[in-house]
């Protein structure tokens, strides 16, 4: 099994799955083009996250990081909760495959997502958006030609290949920029 | 707790048959077919009559099959190899959408060597128009690669009508069979194709057998150079035990490849039409008809493709994912995207691939653990929740 015993504990019984229909911060972070998206729902309590639950689509590893994410978060005051970094839920869970990392950096930003969303709330009175979507631009994806990862903030340049990437207009995957057509659905680029 | 193997893509078992005729050439016969002595004469004869064997399952001469250690290995060689040796005529590749990595990625090295390809689309099931494949021809297009099945959808391609094309042109072509060979009838010779891939762990025979039919008078530049192997195509050592046991799953396949579609065609239909049936938002994925006997494929909204394996496995249900997280590169699989799925729906993807041993039991065995799985993972799915409250309001 590529997962360990506690990844594989919270995948098949994650912890604090569903929704709070009055929670006071949602949080979402991904898309479906990398494979993963994440909603938070939190309800706070003097500064307390008092319940936090998930919705996860995902592999394997981005459930089981929502679920420790969910459950290293639950009864932390908010400052605490905003301390639970990436690294430390991939530890909690004795470690991810290392191509499955970019799922433990989603769970606790989509946590962050949703408290800075009950933050914003607070202080509009109301008028923030229902939804505070961190919108990790293809973090997480890889470059199509040599399958190396893209780090955060360089999706339009892969170093390994030195070339300039973009996204494809017609199926949003990422494919090499002024190319004839898209590699992955063979679409012409847009002239 | 019940076994059911559906991973044909990635493996098939070793069919009893090739196992034992192995056995000898992983023992006693040990022999370097190159070597003049009797020991190594014996091994020689082996492996010319597996050349021959694998010969006769697509209507080849034994002297146009030469060994590969893989599948992968066969496409590359094609691809690069005919390329290369027609460069002077023209510098161009004509390849569909949904081709294997192990034909797209050499088609990359070589546009750095200063070629250029162009890729023909796919309709929804995954089928290239061959009018689309001699529109796509230039003057100086040397190859035209396209596959003879899917293995990820299972979609046959109308390779005979490609060829003819290709062949009015003058224009090689090349096919890519490892999903197809031995599991559907191939003739080369009515299929009028140039060069096509096939390898043995999918027919029932072992991992590391495979081969490339080259047309006889058809040039083309070794991808290993070394000694006169392979009619000095191909060098390194043969694989003895491989090559004997590709032989004899080879000369299996022709013998019962009609019975066994014919077994395995019914439980096939009967997973394509009983899986949408029992669970909603199901799409079958490829041809619903022109695909492989053994192949039924589908996208599951709303989820991803790796919860749904892993919890099926552990209903000892064994199936593969072309969903992004599956793959190690953690991106959507080419196939789909280019079929017109959108992102969200490829993740889904599920393949199951029969084997000669599945038997309706295990049909009946996926049909009661798929639901439930479904179930529990669109519980979690922050999709399907945004799909029930648009669909309640």
């Amino acid at each position: 099994m590529i997962y360990s015993d506690k990844v594989m504990d919270h995948f098949q019984n994650p912890r604090n799955v569903g929704t709070i229909a009055d929670a006071d911060g949602v949080g979402q972070v991904g898309n479906p083009v990398c494979g993963d998206m994440m909603t938070f729902y939190i309800k706070v309590q003097d500064d307390r996250l008092a319940d936090v639950k998930f919705q996860t689509f995902g592999c394997g590893a981005a459930i089981a990081v929502s679920s420790m994410v969910s459950e290293m978060a639950k009864g932390k005051s908010l400052d605490e909760a905003m301390k639970i970094t990436n690294s430390l839920v991939a530890e909690e869970l004795g470690g991810l495959p290392k191509n499955k990392m970019h799922c433990s950096n989603l769970g606790a930003d989509a946590l962050h997502a949703a408290i800075d969303n009950y933050k914003e709330r607070r202080k509009s009175g109301g008028q923030a958006a229902a939804v505070t979507v961190d919108d990790h631009e293809h973090e997480g994806c890889a470059c199509p030609y040599c399958e190396g990862a893209l780090e955060e903030g360089e999706a339009e340049y892969c170093k390994a290949c030195q070339i300039e990437l973009e996204e494809c207009p017609s199926c949003g995957g990422i494919t090499k920029k002024g190319a004839e057509a898209c590699i992955h659905c063979g679409a012409p680029a847009k002239k | 707790m019940r076994k059911a193997y559906f991973d044909h893509n990635a493996a098939t078992p070793l069919h009893p048959e090739a196992l034992k005729a192995m056995l000898p050439y992983l023992g006693e016969v040990y022999g370097n077919p190159q070597s003049l002595h009797s020991a190594g004469q014996q091994a020689l004869a082996a492996v010319e009559s597996a050349r021959e064997e694998v010969a006769r399952l697509v209507g080849a001469g034994a002297e146009e099959v030469y060994f590969t250690s893989s599948g992968s290995e066969a496409n590359n060689w094609a691809v690069k190899g005919l390329a290369q040796a027609y460069q002077a005529k023209g510098k161009h590749v004509v390849h569909s959408a949904v081709e294997h990595q192990s034909v797209l990625n050499p088609l990359k090295s070589l546009e750095k060597q200063g070629f250029t390809s162009t890729c023909v689309p796919v309709d929804g099931a995954g089928r290239v128009d061959p009018a689309d494949v001699e529109k796509a021809l230039q003057k100086d297009t040397v190859l035209v690669s396209v596959m003879t099945a899917n293995g990820e959808v299972g979609t046959l391609e109308p390779v005979a009508e490609i060829a003819a094309v290709c062949r009015a042109r003058g224009v090689l072509f090349h096919t890519d069979a490892v999903a197809a060979a031995g599991s559907v009838p191939i003739d080369v010779r009515a299929l009028g194709v140039d060069a096509l891939s096939l390898a043995g762990d999918q027919f029932y025979g072992p991992k590391g057998s495979a081969a490339l039919f080259v047309k006889k008078g058809t040039r083309i530049l070794p991808l290993i150079e070394g000694g006169i192997q392979e009619n000095g195509r191909r060098a390194g050592t043969e694989n003895v035990p491989a090559i004997v046991g590709l032989g004899r799953a080879a000369a299996v396949a022709r013998a019962e490849m009609e019975a066994r579609s014919a077994r395995l065609r019914p439980l096939r239909d009967l997973l394509i039409d009983e899986l949408p049936r029992r669970v909603d938002h199901v799409v079958l994925t490829g041809h619903r008809t022109e695909r492989l006997p053994h192949h039924a494929s589908f996208c599951v909204e709303f989820i991803e493709g790796e919860g749904m394996l892993l919890l099926l496995d552990m209903q000892g249900i064994s199936v593969s994912s072309g969903s992004a997280c599956t793959s190690k590169a953690l991106k959507a699989s080419h196939v789909l995207l280019a079929m017109g799925f959108d992102h969200a729906l490829a993740q889904g993807s599920l393949v199951f691939g029969l084997i000669d041993g599945t038997v309706r039991e295990d049909i009946d065995h996926v049909l009661g653990a798929f639901p439930p799985v479904i179930d529990r993972l669109r519980k979690m799915s922050p999709l399907y929740t945004q799909y029930l409250k648009e669909k309640g309001s």
